[in-house]
């Protein structure tokens, strides 16, 4: 789950990391109280989940009130890459002498932890990545052994920091990598991490993405619950706890386990259709949320066929029959559905949906035949 | 022969209750020939569950039943802490079919096994465990779409691609020696590398099938394997190349990884060290029947 940028900032706080005062805004009027609190000159930035937003005009300096009504007018209802933003961080304006770069993130082939550091902040940090690799002094950090403030001293100094922001950067990167670790973080990310005219360090952005399966310990995450962006479809699917991404297509897509489901819009694909969505209906899915999958790609107005396509291993084939079953007694379905059942209990599975088959419910032999079938039927 | 696992293995089930999936699906292991030789639950040792003895600890359990081998499905909380616990008590191959470990502590516990427990292998997180065909099954792959006598090695890093994968073969009269599902999590304890390796080294396997999927680079590390150090054809399938693309982790995701990840690079890449590359698992089973076909 990405947080926005105010609430990585929030984030961070907790975990001792300076930023600038600030607060957050939905209307001009609230804009302008939140500068007036903060003091002149402002920061008016665009809370959107996308990078970017400087260049497409989302970020912008206020010297006074007058200004800062202005750029809220015009930044708020912004669309940035399809995200329109809905509401603004205001902070004050710092001064920057310097501009680092801080992260840490898993690096999934060392199967250990990475933090980067680099005195080339800023948005060109990607490009510095490619023209100027060594001026990003990369860490490696065994889980177990953590990183304590000696090995961030000279970190820091690899990284060739300023020499005034060398101690307050290292003290910085310890609590960074607190907030990466027990904060539960995919990424924490600081870029541009300033120094100030004045001496301090403190982090100007905040890029956070926490790590789900770990919210069952972070109570405080129920805030940053957040669906505002999705797609309807997307939202309903939610709701019912299915793992569901919206495509342009016309077949829909219900198979069990993430790579059945990709392997099903391949075949898709290859067969000459296109698909309307990616669904994963998990291990272990039972009727209900068989039923409640096809509720969700039936109110797809651009589905013209379903392709269900499950191997069963945790999942039960009888099960996912008597979920469809149960759907189609439940819900009129406006397409027909092709299905190609195998693995665990398939012979039971078959056996109970013998008798509900018809022109509006086939079964397929193979996932390419059944592929076929479906794309046939998405262009009659 | 196989790896990893063969008729010698002993199962012992952690954290088994009346109403555990652990249970489940260790009484179809069980039932499918694997010598599942116990349980583990700290409140219920002593008693007997549906004919599977159970011990307090694991480490108990080894003492009584010489268990080499465990299989972990309890829920997410308690996942990472039973691993330990497995390899403290000496066990060599640990099977984790547990989904939704938070990465924080999977990561953690990979690299408590690499300092302190060399000797140990995890299998997963989230992964659908391993079946050779025949001897053993731990995990929660159905024994009946697996066929014994070789001579093909299957790993995978999808779990109904897994399946898909032996059901192929199967279907088409052609047995596996082993099949192992390595899972999708951040931090796989045993990665296709570990799995081909181990084929290459298995006098048995003759060729191997390959079902990797998008993200990550394990993929293109395989594919630099292959090339310098494999003997044995492989087959293999990318599963992704039409899924959406996924979302960019800041900019920390695009300096390390570069363009690596996505399922075009990765078939690029696997062609490029000589691996017959297709694009689906069903073409994928016939090149590998074929294979085999014309092996001398």
């Amino acid at each position: 789950m990405d947080l926005y940028e105010y609430q990585g900032k929030q984030y961070f706080a907790r975990f001792g990391i300076p930023t600038s005062a600030g607060g957050v805004a939905d209307t001009v009027d609230e804009a302008v109280a939140q500068a007036d609190a903060a003091g002149y000159p402002v920061v008016v930035k665009a809370q959107v989940k996308v990078g970017g937003r400087g260049k497409a005009g989302g970020v912008k300096l206020a010297a006074d009130a007058d200004e800062t009504r202005l750029h809220a007018g015009n930044i708020l209802g912004l669309d940035i890459k399809g995200h329109v933003v809905k509401r603004l961080w205001v902070e004050h304006a710092s001064d920057i002498a310097k501009e680092y770069y801080a992260s840490f993130t898993l690096d999934r082939p060392n199967k250990l932890h990475l933090g980067m550091l680099s005195a080339e902040g800023g948005v060109e940090i990607e490009e510095v990545a490619v023209t100027n690799p060594d001026a990003i002094a990369m860490l490696h950090i065994n889980p177990i052994d953590g990183l304590d403030e000696e090995t961030a001293r000279s970190w820091v100094d690899r990284a060739n920091l300023d020499a005034e922001a060398r101690e307050q950067a290292a003290t910085l990167l310890v609590r960074l990598y607190h907030c990466y670790v027990e904060g539960d973080c995919d990424l924490a990310e600081i870029n541009p991490l300033i120094l100030t005219p004045e001496g301090k360090v403190h982090a100007l952005d905040a890029k956070v993405t926490l790590d789900e399966n770990a919210a069952y310990r972070h109570p405080e995450w129920e805030e940053y619950a957040d669906d505002s962006d999705i797609d309807v479809r997307e939202k309903m699917a939610k709701e019912k706890g299915l793992n569901y991404i919206g495509l342009s297509g016309s077949v829909g897509i219900i198979a069990n386990g993430a790579g059945l489901a990709m392997s099903t819009l391949d075949v898709v694909t290859q067969a000459g259709g296109e698909a309307a969505n990616f669904l994963d209906i998990g291990g272990g899915a039972n009727a209900d949320v068989m039923a409640a999958a096809l509720e969700v790609i039936n109110a797809d107005p651009a589905v013209r066929s379903i392709f269900v396509n499950i191997f069963g291993g945790i999942t039960r084939v009888d099960e996912v029959a008597k979920g469809i079953i149960e759907a189609m007694a439940r819900v009129k379905l406006n397409s027909p559905v092709v299905m190609r059942l195998d693995g665990t209990n398939a012979a039971e599975g078959r056996k109970l949906l013998a008798e509900h088959l018809s022109d509006r419910l086939i079964a397929e032999p193979t996932m390419l035949d059944a592929a076929r079938h479906a794309v046939a039927l998405a262009k009659a | 022969m196989s790896i990893f696992v063969d008729e010698t293995t002993k199962v012992v089930i952690q954290g088994i209750s009346p109403t555990s999936q652990g249970l489940y699906h260790g009484l179809r292991n069980k039932a499918y020939g694997t010598k599942v030789v116990g349980g583990t639950n700290p409140k219920r040792g002593g008693e007997v569950i549906e004919g599977i003895a159970v011990y307090a600890s694991v480490a108990e359990a080894v003492k009584e039943t010489g268990a080499t081998a465990s299989f972990i499905s309890v829920p997410p909380r308690g996942a990472a802490d039973a691993i330990i616990e497995a390899a403290e008590a000496g066990i060599a191959f640990i099977v984790c079919i547990t989904e939704g470990i938070p990465a924080q502590d999977e990561a953690l516990a990979y690299n408590r096994l690499v300092r302190e427990f060399p000797g140990t292998r995890l299998l997963g997180p989230n992964c659908p465990g391993i079946i050779s065909p025949g001897k053993c099954n731990i995990g929660i792959t159905s024994g009946d779409i697996a066929l014994a006598g070789g001579p093909v090695g299957i790993v995978s890093r999808s779990g109904t691609l897994t399946y898909q994968a032996l059901h192929e073969l199967s279907q088409q009269g052609i047995g596996q020696t082993t099949c192992v599902g390595i899972g999708g999590d951040p931090v796989p304890g045993t990665n296709f590398i570990d799995c081909l390796a181990a084929f290459e080294a298995d006098p048995e396997t003759r060729a191997v099938m390959m079902i990797g999927e998008i993200g990550g680079s394990e993929e293109e590390r395989a594919a630099e394997y292959i090339a310098n150090s494999m003997t044995k054809p492989v087959a293999a399938y990318v599963a992704g190349v039409t899924a959406p693309a996924g979302r960019k982790m800041g900019h920390a995701g695009a300096i390390i990884s570069g363009s690596q990840g996505t399922a075009q690079a990765k078939m690029e890449a696997l062609t490029a060290a000589g691996v017959f590359v297709t694009q689906n698992p069903t073409e994928c089973g016939e090149k590998m029947v074929a294979i085999v076909r014309g092996l001398p």
